[in-house]
């Protein structure tokens, strides 16, 4: 096995687990503030990769799906706010399973919903430059691959400057430190919370957006992505954002490594595997912080 | 004998005699919600008794499975041999995974994930063993159908309904003894407050351990009697994330903590899933997923109207 393949799939495996990482910043957001966990997020995904899908091809408006980023985001912010505002906010304060079951409800509509509208068979989107790529040297890297991974770095970038520079992030972040201080000092925390899903929402739909151009869609792909989020936060540390992108590339290249060198069909066993061992040795995950 | 003492006579005694005037169908779903109250009450002991949230389950019962159905399909032993072994190998990984897990301080959402992690890297792992057959499954033979033979857990439908009868009425009673006992208190003390506990000199960390092992110990039966039931295992039915979710459904729809919630949930969820499914078949509505689309709309407003299960609400309307 030359060192030029080995270098090739390593590069494709952290672009595409920056794009992991991106879907896993949203649940890390939400969990860091809202303290809830988003079982449903990986059906939420699909649900934006299928969004994407129908821009590009159901209405023929052709649109390209790194262009169907704005109008699904969009729509993704005010699900993700009515969601937290209307459903998930009476739970804020309920034990994790009545949580657990609550998104449970949520992700068995979106898959079904999903299975009756589309069909089972998988979906996805042909662009011109799908097949197009950069060379240099021995490597080639997609240019698909490396859109999406830009797309999702700079998503990432875009939260972090939010929550650190302006004023409703740094109210936020406040929320998440102390939920009863944020209380007294006369934050709407409901209102903050729901902002806090709809831009967790916003990072699902930007990565379902990005991963439709790399693989296809079915229904039943939600629980996989949504276990996908759930190791990779867990590595990288719940509730931070440069863990939840760190997290994203290990899984994305320790993926593609298994699939090269062991066999494709196991590939999420060794990210399982991962999992296990920093729950273990590290349970913040790597750069999560102690409470 | 109380009121509610009569209520559970009458319904044990219309239990026993079900299959006297129920049909196959009928049968059929009566043993599935005996059978997911039996596994749903084994699910409690760890949640609803000492508050550790397992989200995997699955790992149980599909272990449990392919230990007894493997001996059986590769080595001949019958399952009455079997089902032991499936229960010592399910207790030692309950407390390999329990120990691991509360020696490292870990609980809440990273246990579950823990446990969820654990049902993953199994199902995999099995999907790429030759003596589980992969994902191509493995097939329990089966000799004559319908011809009793109780050593190796072949019988007539009605077998399978009494048997799964006396699980679910063995783990009700077993619970109930357990709730009023000291290792009860212990556990509930455990799930109330753990540093309260700790102060009061009971050993957080073994009883814990102890919910787990027999947690694991009863749901390895509900793995074997299912291997048995289908006669065939695949990793991603059994080890699947759906499966866990299917087992703890029942108890929290129905009650986490209750000893009737896990029966009542059980029933309600069966009888839901089976009831739409036949009111679509009426109206001829056949769009796969509009079915699970409704299930997940009920499941949605009663998480939200009654969260802390249906029989907490009954048992007050009822005063029982």
């Amino acid at each position: 096995m030359s060192a030029d393949l080995i270098a090739n799939v390593v590069i494709a495996g952290v672009l595409t687990g920056l794009v992991y990482g991106l879907m896993a910043l949203g649940l890390s957001v939400i969990f860091g503030v809202v303290r809830v966990v988003n079982f449903a997020h990986g059906e939420m995904m699909t649900v934006a990769m299928y969004a994407a899908t129908v821009l590009f091809a159901g209405l023929g408006l052709g649109l390209d799906p790194f262009l169907a980023i704005i109008p699904v985001g969009a729509a993704f912010f005010v699900f993700g706010y009515a969601l937290q505002w209307v459903v998930i906010n009476p739970f804020v304060t309920r034990p994790e399973h009545a949580q657990f079951m609550l998104l449970v409800a949520v992700a068995i509509i979106l898959v079904n919903a999903l299975l009756a509208i589309f069909g089972p068979d998988a979906r996805g989107v042909q662009t011109d430059y799908q097949l197009d790529s950069l060379a240099m040297g021995g490597i080639l890297i997609d240019k698909t691959r490396l859109y999406a991974a830009g797309v999702a770095l700079a998503t990432a970038l875009g939260l972090l400057v939010f929550f650190k520079k302006t004023r409703v992030g740094t109210a936020i972040r406040a929320c998440a430190d102390n939920h009863l201080g944020a209380l007294i000092v006369g934050l709407h925390v409901r209102r903050l919370y729901a902002l806090t899903f709809g831009i967790g929402a916003v990072c699902v739909a930007v990565a379902g957006c990005a991963m439709v151009a790399l693989v296809d869609v079915t229904p039943s792909a939600g629980p996989a992505f949504t276990l996908l989020a759930f190791v990779i936060v867990i590595v990288g540390g719940l509730g931070s954002m440069a863990g939840a992108l760190l997290g994203g590339v290990l899984i994305g290249v320790s993926e593609a490594l298994a699939g090269l060198l062991v066999a494709p069909s196991a590939k999420s066993m060794f990210s399982f595997g991962l999992l296990i061992v920093v729950l273990l040795l590290r349970p913040r995950g790597l750069l999560g912080r102690k409470t | 004998m109380t009121r509610s003492g009569r209520a559970l006579a009458l319904i044990g005694a219309l239990l026993v005699a079900l299959p006297a005037f129920a049909g196959t169908y009928a049968l059929s779903v009566a043993t599935l919600i005996l059978w997911f109250a039996y596994a749903g009450q084994a699910w409690n002991v760890m949640m609803g008794f000492a508050g550790q949230l397992s989200l995997g389950h699955a790992l149980y019962v599909g272990v449990a499975g392919y230990v007894a159905g493997g001996l059986f399909v590769h080595h001949g032993v019958p399952p009455v041999v079997g089902l032991p072994v499936a229960m010592i190998a399910c207790t030692l990984g309950g407390l390999a995974i329990g120990s691991l897990a509360f020696r490292f301080g870990i609980s809440g959402v990273y246990l579950a994930l823990l446990t969820i992690a654990f049902a993953e890297f199994t199902r995999i792992g099995f999907d790429h063993l030759a003596w589980t057959g992969g994902p191509g499954g493995m097939f329990l033979k089966v000799g004559r159908h319908g011809a009793w033979d109780l050593l190796n857990f072949r019988g007539p439908p009605i077998m399978y309904y009494y048997a799964a009868l006396i699980l679910a009425a063995l783990a009700l009673a077993l619970c109930a003894r357990l709730s009023r006992s000291r290792v009860g208190f212990y556990w509930r003390a455990i799930r109330e407050d753990e540093e309260a506990a700790k102060a009061l000199g009971i050993n957080v960390f073994r009883w814990k351990l102890g919910a787990v092992a027999l947690s694991a110990a009863m749901t390895s039966v509900a793995g074997v009697f299912s291997a048995f039931y289908y006669n065939s295992l695949f990793p991603e039915q059994v080890f699947g994330i759906h499966r866990s979710i299917e087992i703890i459904l029942g108890p929290i729809i129905g009650g986490v903590g209750t000893l009737f919630g896990p029966i009542l949930g059980a029933a309600a969820l069966t009888l839901l899933s089976d009831g739409i499914t036949e009111s679509f078949a009426a109206l001829g509505w056949e769009i796969s997923g509009i079915k699970q689309v409704s299930y997940g709309v009920v499941l949605l407003r009663v998480v939200m109207f009654l969260p802390r299960g249906i029989w907490p609400a009954l048992a007050r309307r009822l005063r029982l």
